[in-house]
């Protein structure tokens, strides 16, 4: 009970982030999210199959102007949601403490670490061509080049575990290359989550680049391996046995599969993610005069 | 006055075939655990030319257990004693060329100028491209010191048996892997002849072994708790399969599948040789070529006068006898493949395309058919949507490069597509709105060792070829 003397806090509804705009689950359900000690946060939206097939009709729409925006372009975008998060550092440290039973300070070095991924994969648009394609030395009278293009709509389950870092680590690989995205949020520590679409909304991001649901990993799942609108996954939040139903699945259209795989989210994540939702286009020209 | 062409058959006679092979396990040729064997026959002639072992399971195993035991010394040797072993193959190869031409063309029925000057040459390059990887892995762009996977397991296609080995086992040794390979049921000579030339080269014992079968042993080879890469090539159903078979596994997997390209004729572009492209594209290899340009789409501004051309240079197609150099289409593989291609092609009849064949005269024994064009197809028609793998084009037309990249997208396949166009700039626009991972552009099924293959979408995943066919070998 709050003391009828103090000021009364506002509680915040959170929502699901699909095609740019933020609905409540179409199936008008909730579920409850608590802290770490199991402390009631808030009710997140539970949301169902429908709102999967909603966000990836929302992904595909996105997915031609984003894959068709400069490099320079997507770059400065993601830059500029850097900066957003930056000046909603407190809040987002609030929630990973919150989710992750963190000290503040070590909640705070989690976000600046994600800021800071942020940044670094923000860079890495206009470079990725240029370190993952190139000319090929053929034998013969062609000029010949291969360039790096996006896979597509990369459905994307968050890391259980690392609340905001893990999902910043996912999401960011996958749009800087022209990708779009489906996220499934940590299930029980959904709020950093739902709180970076709001982030994401007011960054010059188009609509539809990101969506973000959250609710039960396994519902959500299902249909976005088995839709044929989806052209990668990445499991990162899936344990065994969910990995290889949702694998199994995928190979219907033959999607591309990240496995799951024990992670360091702190450490230098390389190249790997950023490479892993690219499709190699090679082009042969005659050269002669 | 006409001249007919006179026969100019290569000799058979640099190719011993002997009456049967045993499977090549461990260095040597040992026939099945269970003693089972199959027939190879020319589809040609329709000639027995040998007789192979059909490996089971636990031959699958025997030749796994063998890779695996090779792999500890293969993978411990310097890149550049590696290196050394895949010169002499890549040389062997070019001084066996006539015989493994004569043998390809025996086994596959693909005319000899075509085994003679595309296929083998390839071979070749393919062995000496990834030699000179083989000490060079460090700058492959993969980190310092990658590691090789373990034992590989390819599954080869029958389309190009020689040069999808060497495409799957040059790589797979050249990163330190040690392989198990399962050539085609129907094409099973060339790679055995291949272990000879392992044999010959003083390739270590294990290092590669190759196991002739059906279906059943690729499953069991795909499913080998101890294989830890599977390559494949072949169709998207059986791609499809293996990608179920490895989901849940720590199996790295690289899949070259099944495709519809579309070769798009602009009106400016230099129609004859658009034709000649068109030509190459479709009826190259009897048209079984996964990135075949099988979907025409013609600018209708010139669809007239492209078919008029293309009618008249289809006129000229000399179908039969593969040994003769004179042949441009020579026998569809299989009586099975022949009834594909047969039903597929009644499909379009039924559906209401305009078929058209130059007439040609078939030889009576052998499987044939005769280089096919169909108009009036729309993309609702199953010719226009499923992979025939034979010598049929289908062609539709547009009128917009935005209606061109529409058309030529619809599809869930997305290995190869071909422009044609004077126009630079619309060129590679039209590169970049293509949903496919090689693109011929005034040009087409062009191949080379140093360039990366593959599909997007259904035509599969990972590349081959170039620096980035390293990637499925290495630990990455």
């Amino acid at each position: 009970m709050s003391e009828l003397t103090g000021r009364l806090s506002v509680f915040k509804t959170y929502k699901l982030y699909v095609g740019g705009k933020f609905p409540r689950s179409e199936s008008g359900r909730v579920y409850e999210v608590t802290d770490s000690k199991g402390t009631w946060l808030a009710n997140a939206p539970l949301a169902s199959r429908k709102d999967a097939r909603d966000a990836v009709v929302a992904a595909r729409k996105a997915f031609g102007g984003w894959s068709g925006a400069t490099a320079y372009n997507r770059g400065q975008i993601l830059y500029r949601v850097a900066e957003m998060l930056e000046g909603r550092r407190d809040q987002f440290t609030a929630e990973v403490a919150a989710a992750e039973g963190l000290s503040k300070a070590k909640a705070a070095a989690q976000v600046d670490a994600a800021i800071d991924r942020w940044v670094w994969y923000a860079g890495w648009s206009d470079k990725v061509a240029q370190i993952a394609g190139g000319a090929n030395p053929v034998a013969g009278p062609y000029f010949n080049h291969s360039a790096p293009e996006p896979t597509g709509v990369v459905a994307v389950l968050a890391p259980q575990e690392s609340s905001f870092l893990g999902l910043v680590s996912v999401i960011a690989p996958a749009i800087v290359t022209g990708n779009t995205v489906v996220l499934a949020a940590a299930e029980n520590a959904p709020l950093p989550a739902l709180s970076l679409a709001e982030v994401l909304a007011t960054s010059d991001l188009p609509g539809g680049v990101v969506n973000i649901l959250s609710g039960r990993t396994a519902e959500l799942s299902a249909p976005l391996a088995a839709h044929q609108g989806v052209n990668a996954l990445d499991l990162a939040g899936a344990d065994e046995a969910l990995a290889k139903d949702l694998e199994t699945a995928a190979a219907d259209n033959l999607k591309r599969v990240l496995r799951p795989a024990p992670a360091n989210w702190t450490a230098d994540p390389g190249t790997g993610r950023l490479l892993a939702f690219l499709e190699t286009k090679t082009v042969w020209h005659p050269m002669g005069v | 006055m006409t001249f007919d062409y006179a026969p100019a058959p290569e000799s058979r006679a640099v190719v011993d075939i002997a009456p049967s092979y045993g499977l090549f396990v461990d260095g040597e040729f040992a026939p099945a655990s269970d003693g089972k064997v199959f027939k190879t026959v020319s589809p040609s002639t329709e000639e027995v030319l040998s007789e192979v072992a059909q490996a089971s399971a636990d031959d699958v195993d025997r030749a796994v257990k063998a890779a695996r035991k090779a792999f500890e010394k293969w993978s411990a040797l310097p890149g550049a004693e590696r290196a050394k072993y895949l010169f002499r193959i890549a040389r062997i190869i070019q001084e066996r060329s006539r015989e493994l031409a004569v043998l390809e063309s025996l086994d596959n029925g693909k005319p000899i100028r075509e085994s003679r000057d595309a296929d083998l040459p390839l071979v070749a390059a393919h062995f000496f491209y990834y030699a000179g990887w083989a000490d060079k892995l460090d700058h492959a762009g993969y980190g310092a010191n990658p590691r090789p996977l373990g034992v590989a397991g390819q599954v080869i296609p029958w389309n190009f048996p020689l040069l999808m080995l060497a495409w799957k086992i040059a790589p797979a040794l050249a990163t330190g892997n040690t392989v198990v390979l399962k050539p085609a049921e129907t094409t099973p000579l060339s790679a055995l002849f291949f272990a000879d030339i392992c044999r010959q080269a003083g390739l270590p014992k294990g290092v590669v072994n190759i196991l002739t079968g059906d279906g059943s042993t690729g499953a069991a080879l795909v499913a080998h708790p101890d294989v830890n890469k599977v390559a494949f090539t072949g169709s998207t159903e059986v791609g499809k399969a293996i990608a179920r078979t490895v989901a849940g596994t720590d199996k790295k997997v690289t899949l070259e599948l099944g495709g519809k390209a579309a070769n798009i004729v602009f009106d400016d572009a230099p129609l004859d040789q658009a034709v000649e492209g068109i030509v190459n594209g479709i009826f190259f290899n009897q048209g079984h070529v996964c990135c075949a340009g099988s979907r025409l789409l013609v600018q209708e501004s010139v669809a007239d006068e492209v078919l008029d051309a293309l009618k008249r240079r289809m006129r000229t197609l000399r179908v039969g006898d593969p040994l003769d150099k004179n042949t441009d289409i020579g026998a569809i593989n299989s009586a099975e493949q022949l009834a594909r291609i047969t039903a597929l092609a009644d499909a379009g009849e039924a559906e209401g395309a305009e078929r058209w064949s130059p007439s040609c005269e078939l030889p009576t024994t052998g499987y044939w058919f005769a280089p096919t064009l169909f108009t009036g197809v729309t993309q609702a028609h199953r010719i226009a949507r499923e992979e025939i793998f034979g010598p049929v084009l289908s062609v539709l037309t547009f009128r917009t490069p935005a209606e061109a990249v529409e058309k030529a997208n619809n599809t869930p396949y997305g290995l190869s597509a071909g422009i044609w166009t004077e126009k630079g700039s619309r060129m590679l626009w039209m590169a970049n709105q293509l949903r496919a991972g090689v693109i011929w552009s005034n040009t087409f099924n062009k191949f080379d060792p140093a360039s990366p293959f593959g599909g997007y979408q259904e035509s599969g995943y990972g590349r081959e070829g170039g620096r980035h066919g390293l990637e499925a070998y290495l630990n990455v």
